[in-house]
């Protein structure tokens, strides 16, 4: 699959799309096949302040359970509530209709420390080498 | 125990405790790791399975995904590589009363060609493994064993011959194995063999041929459905393989790794090494009196479970599905009025009955079905309820 370019992407496999000064965030590709079937996710508090790298929620798919952590620090806007009945979006749908959280971002410069989508495929190529 | 993590935890940059996919001795690869491969190892990644570290041994934990192969069992058939399990043969004049003092069950019960599920017993009366004990014939019994203790099972053995004629040789090396399960098993290994499978019991073994090639067949497994279980010495086992997934295709046969084996065994209550029995739990406390036959006569471990009976059980393990949203992962507290009474051994999200599911040892006041307990997820208390076990029974469907 091609990683958006408009996307940004965090080494711990989230990727940051920004919209109407929100960011959208959600797991890439890569993270959701490396889970497998996603069964259940555990959602934050709409308000809620995170720094980043701070836990945002959890994923869990048959197999595993996965921390997600915020990529820039903000405070929660909205939540997918989608993903609470069909945990699968994120497989079905990664980039997309399986995003996570919404959050009002606090400081932009932080966006400058993520990476492009071409640097983001080289990341998870050293991964699988 | 130690705490396993797979594949997937190279994105978790903290590796949390309860993090992993649950299954013991799991791991995500080293890359300096020296795996040990089955011969059909190029099979699976030719089939693109998703390898894991599994005990030193590279072994696939998915193809097409967990849920779909544990369905494909439930409804169809899938087949299985394990031939990372351990196969020991015990020979000679002394072999059935060296079987009969190693083990709790009654081997003399078996007739050739007889299979029996059974336990290789501490002095204490808990579990050095667990194992199946198959009678070839006269004098000649086969052992299988889980991967992870093949060599401290084999140590064992060794070290308990004293006074008892016996050959014993660890053969692992040279058995590999292949299990076919489902509804569909019998039709899809029938025409490929000349064992009878029509007149073959359950826990029953035939030799035979299996794609033309001399195999041990027999009527056993490790999910809860029908099946069977083909040992081949064979160097090329991959014939078997190949053929089954052809005569299987029409039938929707999918190839299935450890994700899904260890998600059908738990459904079907079947214990696993490590997770749910181990050397710290007796035979009668992971509720398997029915493979304790104290009237056989002396074994190891007999006199320990004797007492433990007479004085009653304190603790039994016992199934639980979670009422609230979360799933319970091995080694999550259980809490029962609001106080620690136990941790999760095995858990899961169950496939098939789309619930989360586990196994834990309880106070035996607590191990009646409708208990209600609670489960420690991370930071959230989940109400959960004890259940008859087990979760899954074939024909309940």
């Amino acid at each position: 699959m091609m990683y958006p370019n408009d996307y940004s992407y965090s080494k711990d496999h989230e990727w940051i799309k920004i919209e109407g000064g929100e960011a959208i965030i959600g797991i890439t590709d890569y993270a959701q096949k490396q889970l497998g079937d996603i069964i259940f996710v555990e959602l934050p508090a709409v308000g809620k302040a995170l720094d980043a790298g701070q836990p945002i929620g959890v994923v869990e798919s048959v197999k595993s359970v996965s921390d997600i952590y915020a990529p820039i620090g903000g405070e929660i806007a909205a939540v997918n509530e989608k993903l609470t009945q069909a945990a699968d979006l994120i497989n079905k749908d990664p980039h997309g209709g399986g995003w996570i959280v919404r959050m009002k971002i606090r400081d932009k410069a932080e966006l400058d420390g993520l990476m492009t989508a071409s640097d983001y495929e080289k990341h998870i190529e050293s991964l699988e080498s | 125990m130690a705490i396993y993590y797979s594949k997937i935890m190279v994105w978790d940059k903290n590796l949390r405790d309860f993090a992993g996919c649950g299954i013991h001795g799991c791991h995500h690869f080293r890359k300096d790791a020296i795996m040990k491969l089955t011969r059909l190892n190029s099979f699976h990644k030719k089939l693109g399975g998703r390898m894991v570290e599994f005990f030193g041994w590279e072994m696939p934990v998915e193809f097409k995904g967990i849920i779909d192969e544990h369905m494909a069992v439930r409804t169809r058939a899938g087949l299985f590589d394990v031939g990372h399990m351990g196969e020991i043969h015990i020979e000679g004049p002394d072999a059935l009363p060296f079987v009969q003092y190693l083990t709790p069950n009654d081997a003399s019960r078996l007739k050739a060609g007889m299979v029996q599920y059974t336990a290789l017993t501490t002095p204490e009366g808990t579990f050095v493994d667990d194992m199946l004990v198959y009678f070839l014939a006269e004098n000649t019994y086969l052992l299988v064993v889980n991967a992870s203790n093949t060599d401290k099972d084999f140590a064992w053995i060794v070290d308990h011959r004293e006074n008892f004629d016996v050959r014993i040789e660890n053969r692992s090396d040279a058995y590999s194995q292949i299990a076919v399960q489902g509804p569909k098993a019998q039709a899809i290994l029938s025409p490929l063999t000349d064992v009878d499978l029509d007149g073959m019991k359950t826990f029953r073994s035939a030799f035979g041929k299996a794609a033309g090639i001399d195999a041990l067949i027999s009527r056993t497994g490790y999910t809860g459905e029908d099946g069977f279980e083909i040992y081949t010495t064979d160097p090329d086992p991959g014939k078997i393989w190949e053929a089954l997934l052809e005569q299987g295709r029409e039938a929707g046969v999918l190839p299935v790794g450890l994700g899904a084996r260890d998600t059908l065994r738990l459904e079907a209550k079947l214990m696993l090494y490590g997770n749910d029995i181990s050397d710290k739990t007796t035979v009668l406390e992971a509720d398997l009196k029915w493979i304790v036959k104290f009237q056989k006569g002396d074994f190891l471990g007999k006199a320990a479970l004797e007492k433990q009976q007479a004085e009653g059980l304190k603790r039994k393990i016992a199934g639980f599905e979670i009422i609230d949203k979360g799933i319970a992962r091995p080694h999550y507290p259980i809490l029962a009025d609001g106080r620690p009474v136990g941790e999760v051994c095995s858990g899961t999200f169950s496939p098939f009955l789309k619930k989360a599911i586990g196994l834990a040892y309880l106070p035996i006041d607590l191990t009646a079905p409708g208990t209600e307990i609670a489960v420690v997820v991370r930071d959230r208390t989940l109400a959960a309820r004890v259940v008859p076990t087990p979760f899954y029974k074939r024909g309940e469907a």
